[in-house]
């Protein structure tokens, strides 16, 4: 059994003009020491996802069914003092704006301290000596001297790695990243990015890296998830789903990175925007901005318009999708050719 | 990287390098209301060591010497500087007492404002929903009698149930009471206000990642943040509890005769007034209007300097 494990979470906004489901039947799983990205656009849930692992979504939002089991514990149902223990403690967060997450009038030391002394019975001097050696780890310049001063006296760069020190401050088994580095320039990126992976290898911490950077996810993830409008369309293996990715919009998604247009020509781009989640189109909820709706032989496939597509497994990797699913149908008839 | 060889700034060091004292020392009213507050308030501390005599002491009192005018005036004793009261007591010293007096009162009821109002605006803020509803409804409820009518409807059942003597034992804490509850929902509402600013930051939601009890993330992270706007309205409140009391005094509801405090002063002269002994009122009035003056405009400086809107627009 695996550490973290998401089955069938569905979490739904209590809005004016009913319940909105932000996230349908998400379901996957983590191994202590595994690297899990998730991709998609803005608006299609990964930061729900990630605040619902802790239980933190804000109101109205609520988790309408579906489990979170982690190391054994059921955390849907789990009481909010239980709750805090895993908070933090077990499980940490990272968030995208280093400029926002700290508190403005508190030092880097009392906020460290503060959240040692929240989980452990130890003294101030013991928790300061625990910071230290954290911010030592994290790289940063003259730690000791850290540990006194105000966010606003850091740069960029400098408070996004206390934010990692402190998300490792308590050793937990798994960081929740939520685009971690969008808010910094490229040069910092790549630095904070590199010292991420490394200290969670060398701590075999597990890592959920949230962001829409694909190129991030290649990098650092072992598995990845894609998710659209609510749902996970793909998953599998990083590599596999990113060299030969199976649903229509992973497609899209790896055919709009700049790398992959002619140079000169315009940035390849999925036509349409993503659909808003109170009024999602039926059947498949890409299908108004697919183009693989229309077969070869120029014949609709009802299905897409009808049904929403089951996970169908192809290779190592799960996808979403009547065109997929068709596809290895097909593969199982030995008249077909293959490419 | 270059090593860095800063060593962190004491709180001295900040201080001397913070905005607050840059603006202070380029801003010639607030020093000078700064001074002014600073010699009224060590004048009242100091009251038992340098009024000339104890107007609560009935032994130093002489009748005889009642209504005398100040030392300018025809007719003055040079011990009376500040001339004498209708019961023969130095003026400048019952000023002394009775500034002490009230200013214990300002600052005891905005203590008591403030303690209230920050906690229900804490929790109205960050609770919301129902919690928010019940206290802002109360605020709401509170706000729509006047300090005046509440101190009076109070005052007087104190009064009718205790009778005056008991009264004026307890006057003191029994005002610092009734200003301090009539007022608190102005200090609810700001807090309330700024922990709903607050609350949607990311460092609320880091705290509660951290796994943080609330209690802390409301009394530690968001408070702190939401500190300039009590600052200012504290400032404005002090003097508004000093008015109130000198008000309810006047009105013969605050503080007895025996123990005066400013705003009994000015009732006590204004008996006299039409007898040509203007000095009972006039004085302790102009120190009130002083005294509401300098806080006020301290209040006024501390709102330009904190309100970054004000100084960065």
């Amino acid at each position: 059994m695996s550490l973290l494990d998401v089955n069938h979470l569905d979490v739904r906004f209590a809005l004016r003009g009913g319940d909105v489901r932000a996230l349908r039947d998400v379901c996957f799983s983590l191994d202590r020491g595994e690297r899990l990205g998730i991709v998609g656009e803005s608006g299609a849930g990964k930061s729900v996802a990630a605040f619902s692992l802790l239980n933190l979504i804000a109101k109205p939002g609520y988790i309408a069914g579906g489990s979170i089991r982690f190391d054994g514990q059921e955390l849907t149902t789990l009481s909010d003092r239980a709750l805090r223990k895993v908070r933090g403690h077990r499980m940490s967060m990272i968030f995208q704006d280093p400029m926002m997450t700290l508190n403005p009038v508190l030092t880097i030391g009392e906020q460290m301290v503060e959240c040692l002394k929240a989980h452990r019975r130890i003294s101030t001097r013991e928790a300061r000596g625990i910071s230290l050696n954290k911010l030592q780890q994290v790289q940063i310049p003259s730690p000791e001297a850290r540990l006194d001063q105000y966010p606003h006296e850091l740069s960029g760069g400098m408070r996004q790695r206390v934010i990692i020190a402190i998300a490792l401050l308590l050793d937990p088994d798994i960081i929740i990243a939520d685009e971690p580095t969008t808010a910094l320039d490229v040069t910092i990126q790549a630095e904070i990015m590199a010292l991420l992976l490394e200290l969670c290898e060398k701590h075999n911490v597990g890592l959920i890296l949230i962001t829409h950077d694909l190129g991030v996810v290649s990098q650092v993830t072992q598995r990845m998830l894609v998710m659209y409008a609510g749902r996970v369309i793909e998953q599998g293996p990083t590599r596999e789903i990113i060299n030969d990715p199976q649903h229509p919009y992973t497609q899209g998604l790896i055919n709009a990175l700049p790398q992959m247009a002619t140079p000169g020509s315009r940035l390849n781009q999925i036509p349409g925007s993503m659909p808003s989640l109170s009024n999602l189109p039926s059947g498949c909820a890409f299908h108004p901005r697919c183009s693989f709706v229309e077969r070869a032989d120029g014949s609709r496939r009802q299905a897409c318009h009808d049904q929403v597509p089951e996970f169908v497994t192809s290779g190592n990797c799960q996808a979403a999708c009547h065109m997929v699913a068709e596809m290895i149908e097909s593969e199982r008839i030995p008249a077909e050719e293959q490419d | 990287m270059t090593t860095l060889t800063t060593r962190p700034a004491s709180r001295w060091e900040r201080f001397r390098d913070s905005f607050l004292l840059y603006s202070f020392k380029r801003d010639l009213i607030a020093q000078l209301s700064l001074l002014v507050f600073i010699l009224l308030v060590a004048a009242a501390v100091l009251a038992p060591w340098l009024a000339p005599m104890n107007p609560y002491d009935l032994a130093q009192i002489d009748i005889l010497a009642s209504e005398l005018p100040p030392f300018w005036v025809d007719g003055s004793d040079p011990t009376y500087l500040m001339g004498t009261d209708a019961q023969g007591r130095d003026l400048l010293s019952t000023i002394l007492y009775g500034a002490r007096v009230s200013l214990i009162i300002g600052f005891g009821a905005v203590a008591l404002q403030a303690t209230l109002g920050i906690c229900f605006g804490l929790l109205a803020g960050y609770l919301g929903g129902r919690v928010d509803a019940f206290l802002m409804r109360l605020a709401d409820i509170q706000l729509s009698f006047s300090t005046l009518m509440v101190a009076i409807v109070v005052g007087a059942l104190f009064k009718a149930i205790f009778g005056g003597g008991t009264f004026s034992d307890y006057a003191v804490p029994l005002l610092v009471l009734i200003i301090g509850l009539a007022e608190w929902p102005q200090y609810a509402r700001t807090v309330r206000a700024s922990v709903l600013a607050e609350k949607g930051k990311e460092y609320v939601d880091a705290a509660r990642v951290m796994g943080l009890p609330s209690r802390r993330i409301m009394f530690r992270h968001i408070l702190p943040n939401t500190l300039s706007p009590i600052f200012v309205i504290s400032t404005v409140q002090v003097a508004n509890a000093i008015i109130s009391e000198a008000a309810l005094s006047f009105l013969g509801l605050g503080m007895p005769e025996t123990q005066p405090s400013l705003g009994s002063l000015i009732k006590s002269g204004f008996d006299y007034l039409q007898s040509g002994s203007w000095w009972i009122t006039l004085i302790p009035g102009l120190v009130l209007v002083v005294l509401v003056l300098v806080i006020n405009l301290l209040g006024d400086w501390l709102r330009d300097v904190l309100n970054p809107r004000l100084y960065k627009g």
